[in-house]
């Protein structure tokens, strides 16, 4: 065990170089095939060459290798190595707000937002995909394959919308016209945006819809893995012992089902990060996903890159945790 | 250990589980894993269903003179959002007084563009680079897998978000492009682990201790067996890439107008849900047909040519 | 007889109707087992019998897909019952009828009387846990044991089948045995709970020959010890030889002969034994061509009528491709032969 994870260490550092440089080297790309986006954030004023150069200076924009395509701009990546291992410093915006004072402002909001949305997924989605595997062809089984399918199809985004409007909207504004339901959820849950008197409650409807395809997905993958194991050859042993059922499928066949669904679960977390950045829009909430979104809009460059850059390194250390915790649950890739 | 793929199965053994008879033991007919596959999906309802509608849709990309008479150009303000008028305009009017129906028919050629662009490069790119790495292993497999494991630590919205952003520039090919260099690490990976599945099969042993060079061995003995799951992913992978492209424009970094695409429309809509329901009805439902398609289309391919769920 | 199991099979007012500890541990009688699948329905088993003795060895002899997996599987009752169907016979332990108890009492039986064990142990045995686990659990479940004394009897059993430094071994995970020493993992879980017959199903196949030789002898002492019924499921005549009492040779979901060993060997009586036997490479006969039988065995949803080995057999005669197949001649006491002609096959050479 210790040499994997010695070795998965050893792996985890280049990859996360090669991934800083990738990002590095996409956006010089980016702006030395299309100029510097500096001159975008003056709008519809003329900046002078002076000015326009110290902007891009402080956002570290204004290396001259930007403007020779494909440079790959190995002094200006040093640099900002230096700056976020040694400074934390992932950039600034334009007012001179530090990005990591953005994150950390925003943060707090998308992490209750994922949290809910990973315990919707893994609880529902690890039910049903058990339920419909063990009950193969049954209708339990069919119920699960079609949700999960239009639960794919659609877009994140207009899923996002269409629950907003018919339940948060339409469907709260009834709740919100009677008195029946405290207000936590007439006003909390069925809010159509974010209220930050009802911290978690007006959350629970986003984070359900940024759980919603991950949730698809767990189902569906925890459905295949049952199926498969289920004709395994130890399980037919454990049937030969003598076993009853129950311990049959819940200690030996769901052992080894859930590993791919454990990893799955971590993993995904890129792709919750993802659908946050719409989930939040929709519903206002000012999460990490919102200034995302904002800074596209006011083509703040640097404050996407700072932004990607630390949530593509917390995914690194993520992914590294779960490859741990895969060896932890599946004892033959301990002695690899 | 798995049968090859293409080799008579003139015995099935029982592939673990409660043992049961051969399959088609005795008939004499040989059966491949394609040709059952081919006669299991023909006579699935569900895969002929879907396979219609993307034909209906694809026809409507490459033909659009053939479903509507209308031009999505011919507009006049004066009859914004209108509603549907049976038969002349069954949509209605868009936002700029233009034939919606004609906008949702020609709205499909950018949309499958960019699918069908982003999903054959991928295959190519990623497959590519799977077949070498599963083949070679040794040192240019850890080489492939850390370019590749770098690649996948931009999550994929994310990182088509700053790739847009910074090319600033907003068209087909390069809304393709973002999805291109987010999405080909997956079928990198499918396609390596296919290949070190069937490169330990023992008729590539029989192939090499013939003298057959590498690329024979690739082309013609590993490359056939292998590449089932990159199919089944790749149809899979055109449904996503839709989606993805829509979703992409609702951020404000895909197609804009007046390029029309579904997800163009959709976004520019949006805001008159509440009024005018069907400006938006209509192109989320193609929309999501189209994906709903590939997915079932692509999953009814899985079971298919799953050996063991025969 | 285990006596928490015969308790199982008592409680609840049950009758356990028929049992005798007389009767020999296993005796199946006209087994029939179909599968209902796409191609059809396959005959997998077509009236099989059989029994084992105390301290018996019966090989059950055959090609892959005659019936013999199946036919194990049925009297274990771990068959998935649809798409399986049992057709009709019985199963009896010691007179009773396993096929006729409710699932509860015949898991009482599966493990405490009759154990199984199986060809690929690595497949067989779970990859997650340690094989510890996997044979403590036995009697776990089966004996209420705690757990440390249930490891304790697992370093027990481990030591019982001759694997080394069981102490430290008992915590291991099964990929890291070898392929013998995980089949003797397989054999320690079967024997756990000392049952009266241990089915072993093409046990060595999968191993090499040393290793096999191995593994078969320490079947065979463990079957004297304790006085057990082996069924030995196998394809290989080698195998076979030196271990087996009697053999029932099957082909196509049917017994077609079965004898005591060494008359097998010395007169076999059925076209197929024969065949079988003349197949085997022989050193003095080196340099001849290979004796092979000609065609291949029957798909089991088509078998032909009659004798199912009539297409591929030399003595074959219009009586042997007319419905019903033929009946289990005596050839003498204690060998029964399914051919019409039987004395013309012995006799020839």
């Amino acid at each position: 065990m210790g040499t994997y994870v010695l070795r998965r260490l050893l792996q985890f550092i280049p990859t996360t170089l090669g991934a800083l440089f990738l990002l590095h080297y996409l956006t010089s790309l980016g702006i030395q095939l299309t100029g510097n986006p500096v001159r975008a954030i003056f709008g519809d004023r003329t900046p002078t060459q002076a000015q326009m150069d110290a902007l891009a200076n402080s956002l570290g924009l204004g290396d001259a290798c930007l403007q020779r395509v494909g440079d790959p701009c190995p002094a200006l990546f040093l640099d900002r190595l230096q700056a976020i291992f040694l400074h934390f410093d992932f950039g600034i915006n334009v007012n001179r707000r530090p990005v990591i004072e953005i994150v950390g402002d925003a943060l707090p909001f998308t992490l209750k937002l994922v949290v809910i949305a990973i315990i919707f997924e893994a609880v529902v989605g690890i039910t049903a995909g058990v339920l419909a595997g063990l009950r193969n062809g049954g209708f339990v089984d069919y119920l699960v394959k079609i949700t999960t399918v239009l639960m794919i199809s659609v877009p994140v985004f207009v899923l996002g919308f269409a629950v907003r409007t018919f339940v948060n909207v339409h469907l709260g504004n009834w709740f919100r016209a009677g008195d029946m339901m405290p207000d936590w959820f007439s006003q909390g849950v069925m809010s159509p945006v974010y209220k930050p008197d009802y911290p978690w409650a007006s959350l629970v409807i986003p984070g359900l819809v940024l759980g919603s395809l991950s949730l698809a997905t767990t189902a569906r993958l925890t459905r295949t893995s049952i199926l498969e194991n289920v004709r395994a050859d130890y399980v037919r042993t454990a049937r030969a012992k003598g076993l009853p059922r129950k311990r049959v499928i819940g200690v030996h066949t769901l052992r080894n089902s859930l590993i791919p669904v454990v990893t799955y679960l971590g993993v995904d977390f890129g792709g919750l990060m993802g659908g946050a950045v719409v989930t939040e829009g929709i519903f206002g909430v000012p999460g990490i996903g919102r200034e995302i979104f904002r800074a596209v809009l006011q083509q703040q460059p640097s404050v996407i890159l700072g932004i990607v850059t630390l949530l593509v390194m917390v995914f690194l250390i993520m992914n590294l945790l779960v490859d741990i915790l895969y060896a932890v649950l599946d004892p033959r890739i301990r002695y690899d | 250990m798995t049968e090859p793929a293409a080799v008579t199965s003139v015995e099935a053994p029982p592939s673990g589980g409660t043992g049961g008879p051969a399959g088609r033991q005795g008939t004499g007919k040989p059966t491949s894993l394609w040709g059952d596959a081919r006669h299991q999906l023909v006579r699935n309802p569900i895969f002929l269903v879907s396979c219609l509608y993307i034909l209906v849709v694809t026809s409507m990309a490459v033909l659009p003179r053939m479903w509507t008479s209308q031009s999505p150009r011919t507009c006049d303000i004066r009859l914004s959002r209108n509603s549907p008028e049976l038969w002349d305009h069954p949509f209605g009017f868009n936002l700029n007084g233009c034939d919606y129906y004609a906008h949702a028919i020609y709205g499909a050629r950018p949309s499958l563009q960019i699918a069908i662009v982003a999903t054959a490069s991928v295959v190519v790119l990623g497959g590519l680079v799977g077949l070498l790495a599963g083949y070679f292993g040794g040192w240019v497999d850890a080489i492939i897998s850390r370019i590749t494991d770098v690649f996948l630590s931009l999550p994929f919205l994310l990182g088509a978000l700053v790739l847009l952003t910074l090319l600033q520039v907003r068209n087909v090919w390069t809304v393709s492009l973002a999805l291109i260099v987010l999405g080909w690490t997956v079928i990198a990976r499918i396609m390596r682990g296919s290949v070190i599945e069937t490169r330990n099969l023992d008729f590539v042993a029989a192939a090499r201790a013939l003298g057959a060079g590498h690329g024979r061995i690739m082309g013609k003995h590993i490359l056939p067996n292998a590449i089932a799951p990159v199919v089944v992913y790749a149809t899979i992978l055109l449904g996503g890439f839709v989606s993805a492209e829509a979703t992409l424009t609702f951020l404000g970094v895909g197609l804009q107008p007046p390029a029309a695409s579904w997800g163009v429309m959709i976004s520019t809509h949006q805001q008159y849900f509440d009024r005018d329901p069907w400006l938006l009805l209509f192109p989320v439902g193609l929309l999501v047909g189209t994906v709903l398609s590939f997915i079932m289309a692509g999953d009814a391919l899985r079971d298919a040519l799953d050996p063991k769920l025969q | 007889m285990n006596q928490t199991s015969s308790d199982l099979l008592t409680a609840g007012g049950g009758d356990p109707s028929g049992f005798r500890p007389d009767a020999p541990p296993l005796e199946v009688k006209d087994l029939h087992v179909e599968f209902h699948t796409r191609a059809g329905v396959a005959h997998a088993v077509n009236g099989v019998s059989f029994q084992v003795n105390e301290g018996e060895t019966l090989a059950i002899l055959g090609e892959s897909g005659c019936g013999k997996s199946v036919t194990a599987q049925a009297v274990m009752g771990i068959l998935d019952i649809p798409p399986a169907r049992i057709g009709g016979g019985q199963v009896l332990y010691r007179g009773m009828d396993l096929l006729k108890l409710p699932e509860e009492k015949r898991r009482a039986v599966r493990a405490n009387q009759i154990a199984m064990i199986f060809q690929d142990a690595l497949s067989a045995l779970n990859p997650v846990f340690t094989v510890g686990f996997q044979l403590g659990e036995l009697f776990r479940v089966h004996q209420g044991m705690s757990r440390a004394d249930a490891k304790k009897k697992s370093v027990e059993m481990l030591d019982l089948v001759r694997i080394p430094a069981a102490r430290q071994r008992v915590s291991d995970f099964p990929h890291q045995f070898s392929g013998g020493m995980r089949q003797r993992v397989m054999i320690a879980m079967a024997l756990a709970l000392d049952p009266e017959v241990l089915i072993a199903d093409e046990p060595t196949t999968a191993l090499d020959v040393t290793v096999q030789a191995q593994i078969m002898q320490l079947l065979d002492d463990l079957k004297t010890e304790r006085n057990m019924g082996l069924i030995l499921i196998t394809h290989d005549m080698g195998v076979v030889a030196d271990v087996a009492d009697r053999i029932s040779v099957m082909y196509a979901g049917r017994v077609v002969e079965s004898a005591p060993v060494h008359e097998i060997y010395a007169r076999p009586s059925h076209p197929y034994t024969k065949a079988l036997l003349e197949s085997i490479p022989r050193v003095d006969l080196k340099g001849q061509q290979l004796s092979v039988i000609q065609g291949l065995p029957p798909a089991l949803t088509n078998v032909p009528p009659g004798c199912a080995f009539h297409p591929r057999c030399r003595y074959a005669r219009d009586e042997c491709r007319r419905d019903p197949a033929p009946p289990h001649y005596t050839v003498d006491a204690t060998h029964l032969s399914a051919c019409h002609f039987w004395e013309e096959v012995r006799e020839r050479e």
